[in-house]
């Protein structure tokens, strides 16, 4: 919406007048929604799924994260804005009787597999060294774009995990662990280094909650599925694939997110209460003791959507139509910027 | 100071154990009988420990009842044109089932013919096909195996087999291939293909290579079927030397007929009553002790016997009709096999992370080796006890001029052992000449004959050397003992059935035989423990635990039987008891029986 400035147009004074007053109201009015705009502070999105196990009978686990990412890729963060760790292939691994395809939900209602799934780090290359690298920055020059979060200090970025933990620590690929000291310490840096805007931070694994005991940076908001020293159960197990094909916190997430479209208005605290224990047999716990903002002020899109921003201009641009001298003034610009 | 490194309490420990020998040796006797014993009654439940088989289902769908059927009267019709194998018609059908099919032809020289084969020579043809995984390189595979017999034996299986061959042609989730093997004459065949599978050469088999290979095989079931139905499903476990699959495999399979209903016995017997009950823990007994009895015996229990030395861990079912109501269709015992095969398709390594050596009760219990290895311990300790019995007394004052007369004992003990072994088989032609019998028959005899023999070879072969001291017998009563004692160190290792049978015989004697005084409860003792004997009663003791109790003249013929086995399965399979009890036990026993007639 555009007021059209009037210059140099015969208008009478009443008609000024009135002007100025339509234009403070619209100024005012606009204001408030700039005010909703900036809200967050954030302007682009950032994603990292994190896929820790192998195995066949670990299915469920890269069923979690193909749905996390569905969702997020749904909800507008492009594939150059995730970085996607799985650390096993089950849509071609031998035994999966439908090849080419990952359930979420039995009787084969939803493939998260899709058509286009972009995978960065595969197979062996998820350890905790890369995913290390890929928060704090420190890649070799050689990396691809792909493989690298190049976020700023105005990216909000999810952090999503998944396999099997235990008191303090997730396992990655039966070979190493990373502790939650590892992780905080890698978030400081994060934060050190301007990495990041605000970060949401959701595990699934057995004992979860004990990932996010040891942060310390500020704007950071953790979501897990299990408390330390309770078990993150698995669901939806399907005789015909013969495995479990979902998590139940993710399960639940999963069913939460389908019903968010990019502009809903749904917030933090509605996620929080996705999976009560009746439903997850564990508890999920959360934390926001370092997160500036209230929860309720928080928009899921804020983290799962991607931030389309509009600057509102209250100012108007004079277009001459003199195209001669614009394009002289454009040459020199080239000249500047060359 | 310590207890161990005062020397005065160290005199004290020692002077309190020569003291206390005799009690102490008899305590440990009898405390090792009786942990063995107690054994049943304090057995764990079996559990699933793979996490890739236990953490993941499967949903059968297969109905093979008809197509088995079918297939298993075409097998016995084309059995029956051609007058053996229809290698033929075999490989006709596989292929069109759509596998890779290969033969293997085989022949075998006999060492001497038994009652099955009537002549040296034995040949054969092994047909296997072979199912690819569809998605994956061929590096591993899991085996059905059928050992084709003559008559109507087996043709059910052959059936069954052939059924879920094509069912399992149809599906993609193979992630190892698939080997469906059909053998002749048995465990020959399936000896010869295994020994070509693996490229060595065990026991002399001569025989074209097997061309079709599929990776290295995780584990294997033996199927024996001869009926159209079936009321229960037996499972065997002892294979060859004692050795027995991993736990993990059994307890997969009892799982999955408890889940399909399908009955599942061990030994053929239905498992025992829940709960602590007196009749309970004596089935739970007579259970371990058949499969001890089975274990020492050291023959394959089955196909899946010959498997385990290649670390293929191998299973044999024996579907049994009987005269229960309850009748099964083979769909069920189909959709069994289908279940297990995708089980076991979801394995990633071998199967490793549950028991290798355990004893059974019942199915559903079983007895590590931590559990039952301390029986042998405290028989063991035994020996130990005893060979301190010379220590305290002063040394002679005679010359005591080295060990060299002990050496003609050895020798003649070790002489009689080393004919033992050798001479009956190679000596078949004189024996045949001496004993009016069957070349079978006369071996037994002539080994036989040379047992008893032995016994009456010269006591005074100690004398042949000089420098023996008068109380020479205990040094060479210390050398008998340390002798058992490492026999039976390394059967603990190798066979613990085996080696525990063999110490609860040869212990007491070895520890109680001295020369002097009356000989002849001593002379009772020694001959009722000497292996042969224990062979025997073993025979006697099995039967008498299948509830089948035979008469003396019936347990005879089986002894012979079970000796003329023993022999032939050394040749054929590599079984370790005659080379164990003609070069182990017997020249212990042997040295004991010189000292009771030392002069």
């Amino acid at each position: 919406m555009s007021i059209e400035r009037c210059c140099g147009n015969n208008k009478t004074m009443s008609g000024h007048f009135f002007l100025i007053a339509e234009k403070s109201k619209l100024y005012f009015t606009f204001q408030d929604q700039a005010e909703q705009f900036f809200r967050s502070g954030h302007t682009n999105n950032w994603a990292v799924l994190v896929c820790t196990s192998r195995f066949w009978f670990n299915y469920r686990h890269v069923a979690n994260t193909l749905s996390v990412y569905r969702s997020v890729k749904r909800l507008g963060i492009p594939d150059s804005h995730i970085v996607l760790m799985l650390a096993d292939d089950m849509a071609c691994n031998p035994r999966n009787p439908k090849p080419a395809t990952v359930f979420s939900h039995k009787n084969m209602e939803l493939n998260v597999y899709g058509d286009d799934v972009e995978v960065d780090y595969r197979s062996y290359e998820v350890t905790v060294e890369n995913f290390l690298r890929v928060l704090t920055g420190r890649i070799p020059p050689s990396t691809p774009r792909s493989k690298r979060l190049l976020s700023d200090d105005r990216s909000n970025i999810l952090i999503y995990m998944t396999g099997h933990g235990g008191n303090g620590f997730l396992k990655f690929q039966d070979s190493e662990e990373i502790t939650n000291v590892e992780l905080a310490d890698a978030f400081e840096q994060m934060w050190q280094k301007r990495r990041y805007n605000e970060l949401l931070f959701i595990i699934d694994t057995c004992q979860g909650a004990s990932m996010y005991e040891r942060f310390y940076s500020p704007n950071i908001m953790a979501l897990a599925s299990s408390q330390v020293g309770e078990d993150s159960l698995s669901h939806q197990p399907d005789l015909e694939i013969g495995v479990h094909l979902m998590d139940r916190y993710t399960f639940y997430v999963l069913e939460f997110l389908e019903e968010i479209h990019p502009a809903s208005q749904t917030n933090m605290n509605d996620l929080f209460q996705v999976c009560p224990k009746s439903l997850c047999v564990s508890t999920p716990g959360h934390r926001t003791d370092l997160f500036q903002r209230d929860p309720q002020n928080v928009l899921i899109t804020d983290f799962f959507g991607s931030v389309r921003k509009v600057e509102i201009t209250t100012g108007a641009l004079a277009l001459d139509r003199d195209v001669a001298a614009l394009e002289s003034n454009y040459f020199q610009f080239d000249v500047v910027n060359n | 100071m310590g207890l161990l490194s005062d020397p005065q309490c160290r005199r004290a420990l020692a002077r309190l154990l020569l003291r206390l020998n005799t009690p102490l040796c008899v305590l440990s006797y009898l405390a090792g009988l009786t942990w063995f014993l107690l054994l049943p009654a304090l057995a764990p439940r079996t559990y699933l420990s793979e996490n890739a088989m236990g953490s993941t289902m499967v949903g059968e769908g297969s109905d093979l009842g008809p197509r088995a059927l079918a297939l298993a009267r075409d097998f016995g019709a084309h059995k029956r044109k051609v007058g053996g194998m229809p290698v033929e018609w075999l490989e006709q059908t596989m292929f069109q089932l759509g596998l890779e099919v290969h033969r293997q032809p085989f022949s075998r020289t006999l060492p001497f013919p038994d009652e099955a084969h009537e002549r040296y020579l034995v040949r054969g043809t092994n047909v296997f096909g072979v199912l690819r995984a569809p998605r994956a390189a061929s590096t591993e595979a899991l085996l059905l195996l059928v050992p084709g017999s003559e008559g109507s034996k087996n043709n059910q299986a052959v059936g069954l087999l052939l059924a879920l061959a094509g069912y399992c042609r149809g599906q993609v989730y193979w992630a190892k291939d698939l080997i469906f093997l059909v053998t002749e004459h048995d465990l020959l065949g399936t000896q010869a293909w295994l020994e070509a599978y693996h490229d060595v050469n065990l026991t002399g088999i001569h025989s074209g290579g097997v061309p079709g290979r599929a990776g290295a095989i995780q584990a294997a079931l033996a199927l024996e079927l001869s009926s159209d139905v079936l009321t229960s499903v037996d499972v065997a476990v002892e294979g060859l030397n004692g050795q027995v699959p991993n736990l993990d495999l059994l307890t997969l399979f009892h799982s999955f007929c408890l889940k399909s209903g399908l009955l599942c016995t061990f030994q053929g017997k239905l498992p025992p009553p829940e709960g602590p009950s007196g009749p309970g823990y004596a089935q739970s007994l007579r259970t371990m002790g058949l499969m001890v009895l089975g274990q020492a015996g050291g023959g394959p229990g089955g196909a899946h016997g010959l498997f385990l030395r290649f670390r293929i861990e191998a299973l044999t079912l024996r579907g049994i009709n009987s005269f229960r109501q309850h009748k099964f269709h083979l769909g069920a015992l189909g959709r069994t096999l289908e279940g297990m095969f995708r089980k076991l398709n979801n394995l990633l390594e071998r199967l490793h992370q549950s028991y290798f050596l355990y004893l059974l009760p019942s199915l559903s219990r079983f007895v590590s080796i931590g559990s039952y290895m301390p029986a042998l311990g405290l028989l063991l300790l035994v020996l130990v006890l005893r060979s301190d019995e010379g220590e305290g007394d002063p040394p002679p004052e005679e010359a005591r001029g080295g060990l060299l007369w002990l050496l003609p004992p050895i020798l003649v003990s070790g002489g009689a052992g080393a004919a033992l072994y050798l001479l009956p088989v190679r000596g078949q032609a004189v024996a045949t000449q001496h004993f009016p019998v069957g070349e079978a028959e006369a071996v037994v005899l002539a080994l036989i004959g040379i047992y008893v023999a032995g016994m009456a070879l010269p006591h005074s072969t100690h004398r042949w050397v000089r420098g023996c001291p008068t109380r020479g017998w205990m040094t060479l009563k210390l050398l008998a003992l340390l002798a058992l004692a490492l026999l039976l160190t390394c059967l603990a290792l190798l066979n613990f059935s085996l080696g525990f049978l063999l110490g609860a015989t040869l212990v007491p004697p070895a520890a109680a035989v001295r020369p002097g005084g009356s000989r002849l409860p001593l002379a009772i003792l020694l001959v009722l423990t000497t292996p042969g004997l224990s062979l025997f009663l073993a025979v006697l003791l099995e039967r008498e635990l299948l509830e089948a109790p035979a008469g003396l003249g019936e347990a005879w013929q089986r002894f012979l039987g079970a000796l003329g086995q023993g022999l032939l399965q050394e040749h054929l399979h590599g079984a370790h008891l005659s080379p164990l009890l003609c070069l182990g036990a017997y020249p212990c026993w042997l040295l004991l029986w010189n000292v009771l007639f030392w002069k």
